[in-house]
């Protein structure tokens, strides 16, 4: 830090034991992040995770994502995972899109996951331009694992990939925007798990189609239990849910137009 | 003097029993869940992991020895829940036991309620000491007569037979609860009870069982903006309008159903105010209560939270009237009890008899006791190298830094998955029930003298 010879005066020693003790801090703040995020992850049990305990997890991220926009060093964390997309280091779930967003570029056609779970990745339903899904690359782990409903991940990738949008375009909101938004997302998303989400499956003839090209094994209840260590559960009903919500004609009829901006904007990114 | 004093010297523990496997290889099915005495304390129920629910009972002082309160021997084991699955969820639904409470007695059968995470059982546990024999149209195995081989009649007799406890489920109370069931709490008019899970809390009668009325609802409209959860709930010991319940920010609300039906509203709000110099990343999870109880006495409550025992005046919202460090020592080292997740563990606490005693426990099977009165506290140890009949408990220490005096343990020696979590007090006397992740302690105080 100080080259040879240079006389250290007391205020700069001084400076130099509390910017030690900041950068200690910021380590040990960083590391409780990294690890609380991972605690929401690991939710993947056959039985539904305890409550209060995500909860305050939870909270302890939005503290630490807090006061880290607080410090400013909520920026740094994301400019430095705009170019190398880590795997390990899982700090929101818009910079967790942005990793595999620019993971995939030079890839093929990349789709969005309605499942987007890591082992769910060969059971994928077969995608077009209606229904988009990204595949999660290895490198990058199903962060908040826990959704089981695809919607809610889409919408996140549609938040993440419009700040993105605006990033680009120059504004300042973003930053400031996203550690609230990205937790409020984070944390939707970990109790959404705890909802029962109802939808009536629709009658289209796209989802014969869709539905001829799902493993049926899928639902078979062996398979699911066995394959619980890596796989959340996504029950019939939660599939069934999906599909409904992706081609559902009158129920989200903004969906159609969502997705096909969200297309837009992934061919922007991609740079096709 | 029995029956008082605690941590004081007048008293002191000694071991009476233990139950359970002795094998260090624990079963997860074995792992006890809850403990409960009844009201007469005659009765110990216990539940475990796998749904069972084991009964003891005290047997009646012998004249052999009346120096030793009766040894509690298994009276009935049944299994109150099964593994279930939530096929809409995908998801199992756990047959652990999570809370039992027993009813008053009212006739010669004894009832309990035991709730898993999604669903309460009444249950009745009878006894038959007779049988009925020389029944006409039935042999005595049970096969029916020919009915034209009767030539006589007679009157079937009751005849003693050896003692059968008979557990039988009386009511179900199911489908109510869409997030875990953490408490059950039997009102004092013995005709109502709630039952409180994460972010809800229900109002049952003890005969109905196709319906619940919702009387707390926490959830909000959004769930990303959840924050906080229940983590407790109890009835006021005597009015039956009022019960309290806890969360997970450290707060407890005392609600009047008098008030409205959705009590939503507290009529009262009970939080300290937290301490600044304290404040670290752990400090909303270190004050987030596990269990709550109220006194004998109905004029104070006690609550648990991860590193103290706290007494409130139901009087004074503002702060505690007394605070109980269960084991401070562990405040430095918040950050590998996040990590290992000991930090979310969920003790609960209990009052003895007169009010004047608390305790709770800890880790490394160890357990606190806290004389209010003497302003006393002593740590024990429930194990196996103390488990001489009789063998009075010696007080342990943990040592937190410096030279570790002889007998001392140091805190980076504790066993932290060695916790005891469930703690019960006879409700008159001084015996207590300790449980260890599969074993039931039962300790008793050394009556020093007859009187």
């Amino acid at each position: 830090m100080y080259s040879k010879g240079t006389k250290r005066k007391f205020s700069d020693s001084v400076d130099a034991a509390t910017e030690n003790k900041a950068v200690l801090y910021s380590r040990q703040r960083q590391f409780l992040l990294d690890m609380s995020l991972i605690k929401l992850q690991l939710c993947h049990m056959l039985v539904e995770p305890n409550m209060c305990r995500s909860v305050l997890v939870a909270n302890t991220v939005r503290h630490i994502q807090e006061e880290m926009t607080h410090d400013g060093s909520w920026q740094l964390v994301t400019e430095a995972f705009g170019g190398s997309g880590p795997s390990d280091h899982l700090v929101a779930t818009e910079v967790l899109c942005r990793s595999s967003a620019l993971e995939q570029q030079g890839g093929g056609p990349k789709l969005y996951s309605v499942m987007g779970y890591d082992s769910c990745r060969e059971e994928e339903v077969v995608t077009d331009e209606a229904l988009c899904s990204v595949t999660i690359s290895d490198g990058a782990p199903a962060l908040l694992g826990t959704i089981d409903h695809c919607w809610d991940r889409a919408e996140v990738r549609m938040a993440a990939v419009e700040d993105r949008v605006i990033k680009d375009s120059g504004s300042e909101v973003e930053d400031g925007a996203m550690s609230g938004e990205g937790a409020k997302t984070v944390m939707g998303q970990v109790f959404g798990t705890f909802e029962i989400k109802t939808g009536a499956p629709g009658s289209d003839p796209a989802l014969e189609e869709l539905f001829s090209a799902v493993d049926a094994s899928y639902y078979d209840l062996d398979t699911m239990l066995t394959g619980i260590q890596s796989t959340p559960k996504m029950g019939p009903y939660n599939l069934l849910d999906s599909m409904a919500s992706s081609h559902g004609p009158a129920s989200n009829s903004s969906c159609r137009t969502d997705l096909s901006e969200l297309d837009h904007i992934m061919e922007i990114i991609v740079g096709s | 003097m029995a029956g008082a004093g605690g941590g004081g010297n007048d008293v002191q523990w000694c071991f009476s029993q233990v139950k359970g496997a002795i094998d260090d290889d624990v079963a997860e099915a074995d792992i006890i869940s809850t403990v409960e005495f009844n009201h007469s304390g005659e009765l110990l129920a216990t539940g475990d992991k796998g749904g069972r629910v084991v009964i003891f009972q005290q047997e009646l002082e012998s004249k052999n020895q009346p120096q030793c309160r009766g040894e509690y021997n298994v009276y009935s084991t049944f299994q109150s829940h099964e593994p279930e699955f939530d096929y809409l969820k995908s998801l199992e639904i756990e047959e652990k036991i999570n809370k039992i409470r027993w009813l008053p007695q009212k006739n010669a059968a004894q009832f309990l309620l035991s709730t898993n995470d999604k669903t309460i059982k009444l249950w009745k546990i009878s006894e038959r000491d007779k049988r009925p024999e020389g029944y006409n149209l039935k042999e005595e195995d049970g096969r029916y007569r020919d009915p034209t081989t009767v030539t006589t009649l007679r009157v079937p007799v009751f005849h003693p037979m050896d003692l059968m406890v008979e557990a039988s489920p009386r009511r179900v109370f199911a489908n109510a609860h869409t997030y875990h069931i953490n408490s059950i709490s039997v009102n004092s008019d013995c005709e109502t009870y709630l039952s409180a899970d994460d972010l809800r809390i229900n109002l049952w009668n003890l005969e109905i069982t196709d319906r619940s009325f919702n009387i707390v609802d926490i959830k909000p409209a959004n769930m990303e903006e959840l924050t906080e959860v229940i983590t407790a709930a109890e009835f006021h010991p005597n009015q039956c309008n009022t019960f309290v319940y806890s969360s997970s920010k450290g707060t407890i609300r005392l609600c009047d159903m008098r008030a409205s039906a959705l009590c939503d509203q507290h009529s009262k709000l009970f939080e300290e105010p937290e301490d600044p110099s304290n404040r670290s990343f752990f400090s909303e999870i270190i004050s987030s209560i596990s269990d709550v109880k109220f006194s004998h006495s109905g004029r104070y409550m006690m609550t648990r939270d991860y590193l103290t025992v706290k007494i409130w005046d139901l009087n004074m919202e503002s702060r505690p009237v007394e605070t109980y460090q269960v084991h401070e020592y562990l405040r430095s080292k918040l950050c590998s009890l996040y990590e290992n997740d000991c930090i979310f563990d969920k003790f609960e606490c209990c009052w003895n008899g007169n009010d004047s005693v608390v305790m709770t426990g800890s880790y490394n099977n160890f357990f606190r006791m806290f004389d209010r009165g003497y302003r006393q506290d002593v740590t024990l140890e429930a194990s196996r190298e103390s488990s001489k009949p009789r063998s009075v408990l010696k007080p342990r220490k943990v040592c937190t830094g410096g030279k570790r005096k002889k007998d001392e343990i140091s805190v980076d020696s504790l066993d932290f998955n060695k916790k005891i979590l469930h703690t019960a007090w006879h409700p008159q006397d001084n015996i207590i029930a300790v449980a260890t992740t599969n074993n039931l302690y039962i300790f008793q105080d050394r009556l020093t003298s007859i009187q």
